[in-house]
């Protein structure tokens, strides 16, 4: 067993040095949707954090991290934002048990960059490394494994939460499990977390072996997914969301395993630990204006990726399996200056019939990227995960008829006992949340037990009036 | 709080009895629920079945737009119960031009209701909207104000001043999360505008509504309605004075 204290482990996207005094600025999620202004101030310490939510103006205090948020939980218009991105040091590795302590601003890139040489990887990653610890912790991300292994909250052995009245608590499941539930996936409203302990996955490779398969159809793409579920510890879909008739719901399977030392490539099995990590393209700034992702350009990418797709099994290092959309940076320009919404719901399994329903209606808004998959168990009170069919499907936010077809699209997703990802969305209704989330109750409770003011505040909690004042 | 597809959640109409603004808060009632709050100088006048029925909840407040002084209480108080996401600036009075004309004094009370009250709703509503961190102001402005006609000028004059102070805010805004957006409507058929001879390109409180609610969801500063006034008042102020004496 061994005990290391590690340097500061930052994000490798560029930042400029802070202000202690912070500085007013206009943000947006990775949406690019619904901008605010809020004075945010970039603590380098815990002392400066505690002092900086001690002085937040009477609009509340929110934490921030990397962004990738599609829509507005980051963001706290006319009130405090605490970006966290500085309080990035790992505190305790413990590469024999796999535990690792480290602050809420580090991204998972460099969490992954510190524990993977030792043989260790993250129990549950989300489609991008950049997210910080505590981003994950607020959303309760899930990842390709959520039908095996639940969602980033399952794997945090304890959270050391700021409550905006300056406690520093620490929450772990023999102490204030409660506290510690409505955290994971409470979108930052009961308190900042400061510090997480996560429990660590066993690698003895950096590689994943990758079975790719392409389904004709829905039934089809449906069919493997459930078949997958016992036989690969990560699965999901890449769907074509604009195809009809006949090809409605056809796509591409990608089944993960990780790889063991003997199946690597000879020139990788001398360092079966390494990391290659790809470079990222930067998308340029003119992309916007270009609109590309909403014109018949991605119809025809789509039937191209449909039909090069050979099944076939391949081996991949571990970043462009879990996260191909970070080839290129700053994608989300892509989408122009309307931004996009990513639409993210859950129906219980046996409301299949609910799931091709939908997305049969949200082919009418031409979604650019849909992705499905199942979810295991449930976790919190306001985590999102509920064992059933999951899709994220990507819309341009300029779509004609958007808000309606979402409106109607949550109704059925309400009416069929499934629920909305609230770390994604940017539009919803406040009305439809306790019948999506019927335990909201108790969360307010409890979220009410650690904020009596209601000092944690944020555009979503706003929006959805998950913070009563 | 306004959401990624452009649909808001409460709306301060300054000048609550204004056909524009009511058709304004008809069509974003048309995309959900919202919270109306209703500012006129007679509240218990106001009519507000129309926007309950179709889902709005509504409050009306005493306002004075020629009593600068209560302003900031007003829309303080309108901010109150949350977050407001739209104000909508939609006071003013038209006059008789004739009747201004003959009587100074009358003249003066135009300007004191129009650009005083103007200045400081314009000025208070971006004030509190940036302590807010958020928000739109909306300021009904009209093409009188472009160009100095016969049948309207002292009314235009006072549209001018408060649509040049408007352009002005606009340009310290740039960066915020603020906005500002100026509607420049022709001839809108509505109450303030009943009896009069239609200009050429008269349009309905609907067709500006319509506009008014794209403007939200789009990233422009200036808004005519219908667009073709963009040109026509473009001409109209390379008219000569002569050429004017007849319009």
């Amino acid at each position: 067993m061994s005990s290391a204290m590690f340097g500061s482990c930052r994000p490798s996207t560029g930042f400029a040095m802070p202000d202690p005094s912070g500085t007013h600025r206009q943000l947006t999620g990775w949406g690019r949707t619904a901008p605010s202004t809020a004075l945010v101030v970039t603590p380098t310490t815990t002392d400066e954090l505690i002092a900086a939510v001690a002085a937040a103006p009477a609009r509340g205090v929110v934490a921030r991290g990397l962004g990738r948020s599609y829509g507005d939980p980051a963001q706290n218009a006319g009130g405090l934002v605490v970006d966290l991105t500085r309080l990035s040091r790992i505190r305790a590795f413990d590469s024999g048990a796999g535990l690792v302590t480290v602050q809420a601003g580090c991204s998972l890139d460099a969490l992954i960059d510190a524990v993977l040489p030792s043989g260790w990887l993250l129990p549950v990653t989300p489609g991008t490394r950049f997210v910080t610890v505590g981003g994950a912790v607020a959303a309760d991300v899930h990842g390709k494994n959520h039908h095996r292994d639940g969602a980033f909250g399952r794997h945090v052995e304890s959270l050391k939460l700021l409550t905006p009245g300056g406690d520093l608590l620490e929450l772990d499941r023999s102490n204030r499990l409660p506290e510690l539930e409505a955290t994971l996936g409470g979108l930052g409203l009961t308190g900042i977390v400061v510090e997480c302990t996560l429990r660590l996955r066993r690698v003895e490779t950096s590689w994943l072996r990758v079975d790719t398969e392409p389904a004709t159809s829905l039934d089809e793409t449906i069919a493997k997914l459930e078949a997958a579920d016992r036989g690969f510890h990560y699965s999901v879909a890449w769907v074509d969301g604009r195809a009809g008739g006949k090809a409605f719901g056809r796509g591409v399977l990608l089944l993960g395993e990780h790889a063991a030392p003997a199946e690597l490539p000879a020139g990788a099995r001398e360092s079966p630990l390494e990391r290659s990590k790809p470079r990222q393209l930067q998308v340029p700034t003119w992309a916007s204006a270009a609109r590309l992702i909403e014109g018949p350009a991605l119809n025809a990418f789509n039937e191209l990726r449909f039909r090069r797709t050979r099944p076939g099994t391949e081996l991949q290092p571990l970043d462009p399996f879990f996260y191909p959309l970070d080839a290129a940076s700053e994608w989300n320009r892509l989408y122009g200056r309307h931004g996009f919404v990513q639409y993210q719901f859950v129906v219980p399994f046996p409301a299949k019939d609910v799931l091709a329903t939908l997305l049969e209606r949200l082919r009418g808004v031409h979604p650019s990227l849909v992705v499905l998959k199942r979810f295991g168990e449930e976790a919190g009170p306001l985590a999102f995960p509920i064992p059933g069919w999951t899709a994220a499907v990507d819309i341009p936010a300029g779509a004609k008829g958007l808000a309606a077809a979402l409106d109607s699209a949550d109704e059925l997703v309400a009416s069929a006992g499934g629920r909305i990802y609230l770390a994604k969305d940017s539009r919803m209704r406040a009305d439809l949340l306790p019948r999506m989330y019927p335990r909201l109750a108790e969360w307010a409770g409890v979220r009410a037990r650690l904020d009596p003011d209601g000092r944690m505040q944020s555009d979503l909690a706003r929006r959805l009036r998950l913070v009563a004042r | 709080v306004k959401d990624a597809l452009g649909r808001v959640q409460a709306v301060l109409v300054l000048g609550g009895g204004s056909d524009i603004a009511r058709a304004t808060l008809h069509r974003l009632l048309d995309d959900g629920p919202l919270t109306a709050i209703l500012a006129a100088r007679e509240p218990e006048r106001l009519e507000t079945e129309d926007l309950t029925a179709r889902g709005a909840t509504v409050a009306c407040v005493a306002f004075d737009a020629a009593e600068p002084a209560t302003h900031a209480g007003v829309i303080e108080s309108a901010f109150a119960n949350g977050d407001v996401d739209v104000v909508l600036v939609a006071f003013g009075v038209l006059g008789s031009q004739t009747e201004l004309e003959a009587d100074p004094d009358a003249l003066v009370e135009l300007v004191r209701t129009n650009v005083v009250g103007g200045y400081s709703a314009l000025a208070h509503s971006v004030a509190r909207l940036r302590t807010q961190g958020h928000g739109t102001v909306v300021l009904l402005s009209s093409i009188a104000g472009r160009r100095a006609r016969r049948s309207n000028y002292a009314y235009g004059s006072t549209k001018a001043a408060v649509d040049e102070l408007a352009q002005g805010i606009q340009l310290s805004l740039a960066g915020e999360s603020v906005r500002l957006i100026i509607v420049r409507p022709g001839f809108v058929h509505s109450k303030m505008t009943e009896g009069l001879r239609p200009a050429p390109f008269a349009t309905t409180p609907a067709d500006v509504a319509e506009a008014i609610v794209r403007s939200l969801r789009e990233n422009v500063s200036v808004v005519w309605v219908p667009p073709v006034l963009r040109a026509v008042s473009a001409v109209l102020r390379m008219l000569p004075t002569r050429a004017l004496q007849r319009l």
